[in-house]
């Protein structure tokens, strides 16, 4: 088995695997489109359908494919890739001099700690949660009883009362719109409920909306919208179109 | 002052004194000078007078129990004479086998904390999320608030817990970080030779 050969097909790419190693090399193909479990996959599947294990072919894929995975990995993260490629060898030699410095100081600091606690392994004390009476507040200073009142009785005051005047709704009779739609219906078959109510109130197009429902369940006329908040177009029952969506043949 | 000294009763801060003594021997944990007096409901500088002289009274050799001032307060300890006999009776759960990956983490939060995870594994170079567990459990350290820059990760300190298993007044008492790290110097001039050697 030649893992050059390999045959895949995927979403970005469909071809032999050098095919796809030439073309990323060149930069004509974007990594970050490519699946690299999907080749894998093929690899595998192509492996078991030859039911023997070549280690050469594995050994030689392993190798292809981190490379690939390498150069994806760094396609993903572009200014840090830039960053460790600046470094020149004496800026890496410091960088690299001043980690070890940092991690040898700790791995001291962490000696002195083994040794302290050699020195210090003999002392015994008690452990265990604090329980510490809670923190006596400070108590307040003296106030003058009069003073107290005067302010507890400016709090007593009962405050103004709210109107709710603008609360009361009027909600205009459901008959008055049951009758203004039947007597439009008469003169036209179909009109559209946004351009009817479209001057009325909110209020007025709800109660003109329950009116609306009132006549489909009556069966006297049928409602039809094409989507959400679409124009609600409504028809007489007698003149409904077979083709269009309603709520009856829902 | 080597006689011995008795807590005379004529002594005005006699009476100071007991209280003090008797309030550390109800505490776990140390207690500063400050807690005492609030609790004995006296003077600091009062205070500590009178631990000078329960110190007198409570120090090695001369007593089963010790006044230490450790974790920046003042608690009883079994002295060290009574040690052996302390192992037998109770466990240390909270230092025994520490590893040395903990012990390096625990440096690395004392110095450095409070601190994050990411800060412990970027200075070891390895995960660091057991050791932190261990330490947690063990009540070395403590979680100190959320560092807002690093997305928010957990911050850790040690606990005063930790300065008196380890026989530290404070953090101070560790070595200065200047001071450790010996031989740095030369694998830095042996990493320059290298980088040199490149660069020719």
């Amino acid at each position: 088995m030649i893992v050059r050969e390999l045959e895949l097909d995927l979403d970005a790419f469909e071809g032999p695997f050098d095919l796809l190693l030439t073309l990323v090399l060149k930069d004509e193909l974007d990594l970050v489109e490519l699946d690299v479990a999907a080749i894998v996959l093929a690899f595998l599947e192509r492996l078991f359908e030859r039911d023997e294990l070549d280690l050469d072919a594995c050994g030689e894929f392993l190798v292809l494919i981190s490379a690939l995975l390498e150069l994806k990995a760094r396609g993903l993260f572009p200014e840090e890739a830039a960053e460790l490629a600046e470094l020149e060898p004496e800026q890496a030699a410091e960088e690299l001099a001043r980690r070890l410095a940092e991690y040898r100081r700790m791995k001291e600091a962490a000696g002195w700690l083994r040794e302290r606690l050699e020195v210090e392994g003999d002392r015994y004390f008690r452990i265990g949660p604090a329980p510490l009476a809670p923190k006596v507040e400070p108590t307040l200073a003296p106030h003058d009883p009069a003073r107290l009142a005067a302010a507890l009785r400016l709090m007593a005051v009962p405050p103004p009362e709210v109107s709710l005047a603008h609360m009361a709704l009027r909600f205009p009779p459901v008959v008055q719109f049951l009758e203004r739609f039947r007597s439009v219906l008469k003169r036209r078959s179909r009109f559209d409920f946004d351009q009817e109510v479209g001057e009325l109130s909110r209020i007025e197009q709800a109660v003109a909306f329950l009116a609306l429902l009132e006549l489909r369940r009556e069966g006297e006329i049928s409602i039809e919208q094409a989507a959400p908040f679409a124009p609600i177009r409504i028809s007489r029952s007698d003149v409904e179109r077979e083709d269009s969506w309603t709520l009856r043949s829902a | 002052m080597d006689a011995p000294l008795r807590l005379i009763a004529s002594n005005p801060l006699d009476q100071l004194a007991k209280t003090v003594e008797a309030l550390l021997v109800v505490a776990s944990a140390p207690l500063t000078a400050q807690d005492l007096a609030e609790a004995a409901a006296d003077d600091p500088e009062r205070v500590e007078a009178a631990l000078g002289l329960v110190g007198e009274r409570y120090r090695e050799g001369r007593s089963g129990i010790v006044l230490e001032h450790v974790a920046g307060g003042w608690a009883f300890r079994a002295s060290r004479e009574a040690a052996e006999a302390c192992a037998r009776l109770i466990e240390k759960p909270a230092q025994r086998n520490l590893s040395q990956a903990a012990l390096e983490t625990l440096a690395i939060v004392a110095y450095l904390g409070p601190c994050t995870r990411p800060d412990v594994t970027r200075i070891r170079g390895v995960a660091a999320d057991s050791a932190v567990a261990s330490l947690l459990e063990r009540g070395l350290i403590s979680e100190a608030g959320r560092d807002e820059e690093a997305g928010g990760a957990i911050r850790y300190r040690t606990t005063p817990l930790f300065e008196r298993v380890f026989g530290l007044e404070s953090l101070s008492e560790l070595p200065r970080l200047d001071d450790l790290g010996a031989g740095v110097d030369e694998i830095r001039d042996r990493l320059h030779a290298v980088a040199e050697k490149r660069t020719a």
